[in-house]
């Protein structure tokens, strides 16, 4: 079986948290405890849409002790691919589901002296579970949270509120902006820092760091990429003796599960590696996606992640 | 099923035995005729009944002995446990995952009552029964990895995980097969894999560390693991090897049988959730040469394996000055039949030896 653990869970509780973005709350259908998890594990969550099962990552952002419900905040995606618009739209109070154990890849160091915590928009939510986490041992944290304007700083007012020392937030309508290299420059020796958030922020962030000479060890980022449509292509799996088509709206990983072969995968979002796949064979070009793999392994044409990295071509052979 | 605990030790005088069901239930390493290294992972849930794969966290006869061997190791060298300050959680979540384990899997010699955090800890064949905080340090005799790991059989490597590799930062280790926690505390996956044959340019620990560092919450690995030891002897580390390197050199075809074990490795692999640390408990069995020729299938297999090791394991695992005389031995139970697949004894298909 692929993936981590799966517990049944109903759905007692949907909040709106703003126009894009609701929380949903999972308590177990047998009523036993939920495990404990570390501040920023995700869940993978299973949606049955109508004929297609999609399988989405979530970060949890509930107080990690809490073993009683787990919570995740959806944002709306108007021109994704329908995870998040089944979330906001089908589903409803009582529902049953299945989502996965938590999986942490996105993990605090624990040795840091600070944690300094940079969000971009729906990228808070593995910081709030961090931030209870961090609390409730009394260390050192500071947040600067960006995001687009006060009707969706989901979270700011009450992280605000609550912690009113450590939390920093940025509207981009009002044009504040971080100060990053002032920020950095700034910290106490031993400080890691993390970001959650766009491609360009995490980007920006590590470029920033570096050229600053943090070692590279004390940061951290975390981006679950969505799969992205793409043409459809076929692929020839050599192990299971099956020749498969990708649709245009899946990815090569879900054409592989949808036909029944059983293919490894943790995070969905290139960045794991467990689905990592070896190409036997192609005529064609790959159109990678993924943060795993090197780039001198995207270009040896040898592997290919199938969660959310694609196939143009004639032909593709797979050792699966 | 109630477990009758050995009084007996592993230093001194040897009493350590094996009563004939610790020996029906020895988890003897060798599924075929030849060893080689393998990642040979499998998922840990569970076996055949009273295997040591049974349980979570295996307790057999053994127990009480064994945690009073600890003490002693503890009280001469306290340097065998050590925790770096930010594996305080990870400790936390070792003391968690034993205590429901071993309540909920052996409910007549251990209690966890949980209000909140105060919880009430009983261990009966210990005669332990205290009251704490959970995830509050003062309210313990000692740090919650070596509370708990002074109640656990077997050593336990706590390992922390960065930058996609794991670190021996936390540990309990005084039942070791020549390794020491306090030169590799600190040390990386690599490193202190770095003594092992062969196995590198096998590319086994690129693969096994793949394999660790994506071991999930409620999905726990095991595999075993194994080597030779003269005399039961628990602590065999490089700390003491002046006390019992030596007495390699006392084996003679008289007292090979008695003296010379077969040391087996449970090891496991649990993700710790709080602090999404690894822990890799690793337990140890001894059975001494006459008892396991006692299954006449382990009797051929072990004589074909240990005459078959290519020669740098058997001087790795530190047992090629003795390997003649262990053949000798062991040649008289290897009557050349074939042997049934798998590790288990099957006393009642395998024919008794034909010599």
């Amino acid at each position: 079986m692929s993936g981590a653990e799966k517990i049944r869970v109903r759905v007692s509780e949907i909040t709106l948290i703003n126009a894009l973005v609701t929380r949903f709350r999972f308590e177990r259908c047998d009523g036993a405890d939920l495990p404990t998890f570390s501040g920023g594990a995700h869940t993978v969550v299973e949606m049955q849409d109508g004929g297609v099962t999609r399988l989405n990552p979530y970060s949890l952002m509930s107080d990690p002790y809490d073993q009683r419900s787990y919570t995740i905040s959806v944002r709306r995606d108007d021109t994704g691919r329908g995870g998040s618009l089944f979330m906001h739209q089908q589903v409803k109070v009582g529902d049953e589901m299945t989502i996965s154990y938590p999986v942490n890849l996105f993990s605090l160091d624990l040795r840091a002296r600070k944690h300094l915590f940079l969000a971009g928009g729906i990228g808070i939510t593995p910081f709030m579970a961090q931030i209870q986490q961090l609390e409730r041992f009394g260390t050192q944290w500071e947040l600067h949270y960006a995001c687009r304007n006060k009707g969706l700083g989901s979270y700011a007012d009450e992280l605000t509120s609550r912690h009113p020392n450590q939390t920093h937030v940025y509207f981009d309508d009002q044009s504040q902006a971080i100060n990053l290299p002032h920020l950095l420059e700034g910290q106490p020796l031993g400080t890691h820092v993390y970001v959650c958030g766009p491609k360009g922020m995490i980007n920006w962030v590590r470029d920033t760091a570096q050229g600053l000479g943090w070692p590279q060890d004390n940061i951290h980022y975390e981006e679950f990429l969505a799969p992205q449509p793409g043409k459809p292509f076929e692929v020839k799996l050599a192990v299971s003796n099956k020749t498969i088509q990708v649709g245009e709206h899946e990815s090569l990983l879900e054409a592989m599960e949808r036909e029944g072969v059983d293919a490894p995968y943790l995070c969905r979002g290139g960045a794991c590696g467990q689905c990592e796949t070896a190409v036997i064979g192609y005529d064609g070009k790959f159109i990678h996606r993924d943060h795993w793999l090197e780039p001198q392994e995207h270009e040896s044409g040898k592997k290919i992640m199938p969660c959310v990295s694609r196939f143009e071509g004639k032909t593709l052979v797979l050792d699966r | 099923m109630t477990i009758q605990f050995n009084d007996e030790s592993f230093r001194d005088d040897y009493s350590f035995h094996n009563s004939e069901r610790a020996l029906k239930r020895f988890p003897f390493p060798f599924h075929e005729d030849s060893y080689m290294y393998s990642v040979n992972m499998e998922q840990h849930r569970g076996g055949p009944a009273d295997s040591v794969y049974e349980m979570r966290f295996d307790v057999d006869e053994h127990y009480v002995s064994e945690m009073k061997d600890r003490a002693i190791v503890l009280d001469q060298d306290p340097l065998r446990c050590q925790s770096l300050p930010h594996m305080t959680l990870a400790g936390w979540d070792l003391l968690e995952l034993i205590m429901v384990s071993k309540s909920e899997d052996y409910p007549d010699l251990f209690e966890l009552h949980r209000e909140g955090d105060q919880w009430r800890w009983i261990n009966k064949p210990l005669g332990i029964d205290d009251s704490f905080t959970f995830l509050d340090e003062t309210t313990l005799p000692y740090g919650p990895m070596e509370y708990i790991t002074r109640q656990a059989q077997g050593d336990f490597a706590v390992l922390d995980q960065r930058d996609d590799m794991l670190w021996m930062d936390a540990g309990m280790v005084t039942t070791q097969a020549d390794w020491s926690l306090d030169f590799d505390i600190g040390m990386n996956f690599f490193e202190w894999h770095a003594p092992v044959p062969k196995a590198h340019e096998m590319g086994i620990f690129v693969r096994a560390l793949k394999f660790l560092l994506n071991i999930q919450q409620g999905a726990p690995a095991r595999r075993l693991n194994w080597t030779m030891t003269v005399n039961p002897l628990l602590d065999t580390s490089p700390e003491n090897y002046h006390k019992w390197g030596i007495q390699k050199t006392t084996l003679t075809p008289e007292n090979i049988g008695r003296k010379q074990h077969l040391r087996v490795e449970l090891q496991t692999f649990f993700r710790l959730p709080r602090s999404n640390a690894l822990v890799f408990p690793i337990r140890c069995y001894l059975c001494a040469f006459e008892d396991l020729m006692t299954v006449p299938k382990w009797g051929r297999r072990l004589h074909r394996v240990i005459r078959d090791l290519p020669e740098e394991l058997a001087t790795y695992k530190g047992f090629i000055d003795n390997r003649p005389l262990m053949l000798d031995y062991l040649s008289q139970f290897d009557d050349g039949l074939p042997t049934s697949p798998g590790i288990w004894p099957d006393l009642q298909s395998e024919p008794p030896l034909q010599k």
